[in-house]
């Protein structure tokens, strides 16, 4: 069985100032080094050091604001480092996490008319459509079989942030299968509220209506971000997704759209999911697998 | 109590100290710009410095006040009229039920705030009533004010101070040129000699895109050594695997214009920064106006604890100036 922390080298330590502490745990984007960055997360969080204000795990890095006149910033520093040697000599594999199904309306109205407005100036190919372009970029036939692959295998979400509760996400598949687009040339002022982007590895799917520099793809169908917290899947906090959530895209219909938004209205919508154990070593060993036993637990609900 | 908005101006919005504990999901801390202004308005009235007040950007509104009360200016000058007529800035003012808080042209410097003996009185959410337009949460409806709206003040907690003026060595100054201090790190070992140099060495100036979430600057630029890319990280340069960005942390996409982020940042993104601010010249960065020329002087991290420590004596020092309790 392989694991996924040997291939990393030591982190990199270094200072935002003197309120931050950044740990770059690698240059490179991959669930070993996103692993690694929830597992550093997870322990400085249960460690509940006085002095840590906020700790905001990214997808291969780590950000730690701190309060300097109680933590000075060579203890917090040697804190990490202690919890990062000790994930060295006992490596976490296991997550309990959740697997959840996101329906998506690709291709759909609102995001092409949004990219319509931002061609000329802003995007590789003016005259064609996002999907159109991260097809090609992926050598794939067309943009149906860009889509197939964005919701066939699951995502990770690797960060939350950017914006309010905004989820990153890194799809649970080989490195040489990672759908890759580049962002846009300059970005937009204007992105539809859940709106499904794509940049460099990461989807995004945007909390929140603004400026934007993604690829568009689609529109997910329920909130993911409820300050009035009036859903049932908001009870306990306004952001729906935390770091390590698997999400499962699933494709809509304008039909099954607009079902799901009167649900939302009468505020009866709930997200299917069902809590897993993520395992990373049978993640990275087999993820075609694995996946599909990820998968299956949704089934059963 | 409360104060009717006739006129809201062009950004009010209720801030406080600002909201932690969140920033991992992409929630910033917002709170006011220029804390130390802010904070002290809260002295000049007898408030707690937790207290909420009303921040103003450029054009301030004008509000009536429904009840007597007790308000002060502080921050980047203005005029400040009570019915039309001047009154001083820096200073305890009494309102009578009815009158009119209204303000003429800044002077200098980008914000002012109304500080108002009881506070602003909105909700907290999530443990700050500061306004977060782009989340819509906190503030009077997680949105800046309208004409029409309502705000309600709370109820005094504390005694009056003994001055009602905030002595003059005490106010910050408002200057068309900046020195500001910052920590290099993070990814400033992507940055060529040339471009660190150009960092450091070269004048910069505020671009009139600059708000809450950062601030821009056009100059000479700086030189981002090649490489071949990591993956996921985006095939510029400037570009990184989207990462967690530090508040006051300086970022320069393409290498062109360095962005400060501020207190309403977004908290990550995929590019480099290359320094960071120190905590206690963020209210100076704050209170740049467009076209304030700036200079970046790099000091060590020991220097920003010191000068972080002197700030806080100082607003102690300010406190106990007019006789109030931090």
């Amino acid at each position: 069985m392989t694991t996924p922390s040997p291939v990393l080298k030591e982190a990199r330590y270094t200072w935002g100032g003197d309120e931050f502490l950044f740990v770059e745990v690698d240059e490179s984007m991959s669930l070993a080094a996103n692993f690694k960055v929830m597992s550093i997360a997870r322990k400085l969080s249960d460690a509940a050091l006085a002095g840590v204000v906020d700790i905001c795990p990214a997808n291969a890095s780590l950000l730690v604001r701190f309060n300097p006149d109680v933590l000075p910033p060579s203890s917090l520093e040697s804190s990490v480092r202690n919890i990062e040697l000790e994930l060295q000599n006992h490596d976490e594999q296991s997550l309990e996490t959740r697997i959840i199904e996101v329906p998506v309306w690709y291709d759909d109205p609102f995001t092409a008319e949004v990219a319509q407005r931002f061609r000329e100036g802003f995007h590789q190919e003016p005259d064609g459509t996002d999907l159109d372009y991260a097809a090609k970029v992926n050598g794939l036939q067309d943009a149906a079989e860009f889509i197939r692959r964005h919701h066939e295998q699951p995502w990770l979400v690797s960060m939350v942030g950017f914006v309010a509760g905004l989820p990153f996400l890194f799809q649970l598949v080989e490195r040489e299968k990672q759908l890759q687009v580049p962002k846009y040339l300059s970005p937009r002022t204007d992105t539809p509220k859940l709106t499904v982007g794509h940049g460099g590895c990461f989807a995004a799917i945007y909390s929140v209506r603004g400026a934007g520099g993604y690829q568009m793809f689609g529109v997910a169908a329920a909130p993911i971000y409820d300050p009035a917290q009036s859903l049932a899947d908001f009870e306990d906090f306004m952001v729906f997704f935390r770091p390590g959530d698997i999400v499962k895209f699933k494709p809509v219909t304008e039909d099954e759209y607009n079902a799901i938004q009167a649900q939302v209205e009468d505020g009866t919508y709930r997200y299917r999911q069902v809590p897993v154990t993520f395992d990373a070593s049978k993640a990275l060993s087999d993820p075609r697998g694995y996946n599909q036993e990820l998968m299956e637990a949704l089934n059963g609900i | 109590m409360a104060f009717e908005i006739k006129n809201p101006g062009l950004a009010t919005t209720v801030q406080d100290q600002g909201r932690v504990g969140y920033y991992n999901v992409g929630i910033p801390q917002s709170g006011s710009m220029d804390q130390y202004s802010a904070e002290l308005g809260n002295a000049l009235v007898g408030n707690p410095a937790t207290d909420a007040v009303l921040e103003c950007t450029y054009l301030g509104p004008v509000l009536v006040s429904d009840a007597d009360a007790i308000v002060a200016i502080t921050g980047a000058p203005v005029e400040v009229k009570v019915n039309g007529e001047t009154q001083p800035q820096w200073t305890r003012l009494q309102l009578s039920a009815g009158d009119e808080l209204s303000f003429g042209v800044i002077q200098g410097g980008t914000r002012y705030y109304i500080a108002v003996r009881g506070g602003i009185d909105v909700p907290e959410v999530l443990g700050s009533r500061s306004t977060y337009t782009l989340g819509g949460i906190g503030g009077l409806n997680g949105r800046k004010l309208e004409a029409g709206d309502v705000v309600p003040v709370g109820a005094p907690d504390g005694d009056l101070p003994a001055l009602e003026v905030m002595p003059e060595p005490f106010r910050p100054t408002f200057a068309k040129e900046q020195t500001v201090r910052i920590v290099l790190g993070l990814y400033d070992h992507r940055l060529t000699d040339t471009g660190k140099a150009n960092l450091l060495n070269g004048e910069w100036k505020v671009t009139p895109v600059a708000d809450r979430m950062g601030l821009r600057y056009s100059g000479p630029g700086v030189e981002w050594k090649e490489r071949e890319q990591p993956f996921g990280a985006g095939s510029d340069p400037s570009n990184i695997v989207d990462a967690g960005y530090a508040v006051g942390s300086i970022q320069i996409p393409g290498g062109t214009q360095p962005i400060i982020l501020h207190r309403d940042a977004v908290s990550g993104g995929g590019y480099a920064m290359v320094a960071t601010v120190i905590s206690a010249d963020m209210d100076l960065v704050a209170r740049a106006a467009p076209g304030t020329v700036t200079r970046f002087a790099a000091v060590s991290q020991e220097e920003a604890i010191v000068a972080r420590k002197e700030r806080a004596e100082l607003k102690t020092k300010a406190w106990e100036a007019v006789g109030a309790k931090p």
